[in-house]
């Protein structure tokens, strides 16, 4: 756990126990290999940024949101993007896997 | 000052690395990053445990400001430009902090860390060896930074910017979503706050919008004040960094102050006012 506004340290391989939080974690894959440089995303209603995370090596993200619906968008170099909707709740992992 | 005086953009700083003049530095959080791979020549510094007081909060001092830059090579001569993740947050508050401390030949790299990954740059991670230097720093300019007093004596008479997201200011949230929640002991916002999230200055490659997009999101779309003076926060200082940038480096804002404790502070001080939900 981080007091900052940065990614946690040692990135997000770490497994999430959801506890009170509305956690959406997962993993970019390209051509069958993680993608360990690139951005998630979490974007919310209208696209409104809300926050942003750098790949980990394994190609992990991890938010930890409010409940709700959001949309996911995934940056990667050579122009790689992808979007996928999902939803937050309060107790529970929510786990994404993004293949661009 | 004008943006090309502050703001460079990824090609002039692959054409500056190993001029002697220049000193590019990263500046993040979590430094695993640098280790990664960083611009070549790149030294970093570690936002907390270089640029924070070990243990009261604030910043180093004078001195600790000086002991660092002369141990990473750094000359009071030389021109720094810095760069990092998460958007350039850090490196917009160390921008802040060596302007704070005097230093006025800095640079902030456009899109930071971000774009230049997403251009697939060059990364190093070779470590510079730059020889010891003798920094010396002026005393704190104070004109920069706004303590939790002025804050309150602010409420209300000069623009508040709250640049977190819509749901840490209404009070939904206490820390981004990128984070476990925790730190004030209260949500919300301060009174007469407007909430222009830090992002909406910023493009989806982390470089910064056009002057006159975001004179129209501070003027235009959020109704600032322009006359009077302005106060930046968010959660601890380092994405009201990015917004004093702007407001004072890009739009030229005569006096916009930097409140870096911020609502991790103001959120638990006892018997402050305190809004919940829209801007009123």
């Amino acid at each position: 756990m981080t007091d900052g506004c940065g990614a946690p340290a040692g990135g997000v391989s770490a497994p999430a126990a959801a506890g009170s939080q509305a956690v959406v974690e997962g993993k970019v894959v390209h051509q069958g290999a993680a993608v360990s440089t690139g951005y998630a995303r979490l974007l919310g209603t209208g696209e409104e940024f809300v926050a942003e995370v750098p790949l980990g090596d394994d190609g992990g993200f991890r938010f930890f949101a409010a409940p709700g619906s959001w949309t996911l968008r995934v940056l990667a170099p050579g122009g790689l993007r992808a979007e996928r909707s999902v939803q937050a709740d309060y107790g529970q992992v929510t786990t994404v896997e993004v293949t661009i | 000052m004008s943006r090309s005086d502050v703001l460079v953009d990824a090609d002039w700083a692959e054409a500056h690395i190993g001029d002697p003049h220049v000193v590019i530095v990263e500046v993040d959080e979590d430094t695993s990053a640098y280790d990664k791979g960083h611009i070549p020549g790149a030294v970093k510094i570690d936002w907390k445990k270089d640029l924070q007081d070990p243990v009261r909060r604030d910043f180093v001092d004078k001195t600790g400001f000086e002991a660092l830059l002369s141990e990473r090579g750094i000359s009071d001569d030389d021109t720094v430009l810095l760069y990092g993740g998460n958007n350039n947050w850090f490196a917009a508050y160390a921008y802040w902090y060596f302007r704070l401390y005097g230093h006025d030949k800095v640079l902030l790299l456009d899109g930071g860390r971000k774009k230049w990954e997403l251009d697939s740059r060059e990364l190093s991670t070779e470590v510079p060896q730059r020889p010891r230097t003798s920094y010396t720093a002026t005393e704190q300019d104070r004109s920069l930074r706004a303590l939790r007093d002025e804050v309150l004596d602010a409420i209300g008479k000069r623009n508040l910017v709250d640049v977190r997201s819509p749901d840490e200011f209404t009070g939904r949230l206490l820390a981004p979503a990128h984070l476990p929640q925790e730190q004030a002991q209260r949500a919300g916002h301060i009174p007469t706050a407007r909430n222009v999230p830090w992002s909406k200055a910023a493009n989806e490659d982390g470089t910064f919008r056009s002057d006159d997009e975001l004179r129209q999101l501070y003027q235009g779309d959020a109704g600032l004040d322009f006359s009077k003076d302005t106060i930046a926060y968010c959660r601890i200082g380092e994405r009201s960094a990015h917004t004093w940038f702007v407001l004072h480096e890009l739009l030229g804002l005569p006096n916009v102050k930097n409140y870096d404790g911020s609502w991790t502070e103001y959120g638990s001080l006892v018997g402050v006012p305190i809004e919940l939900g829209e801007a009123r």
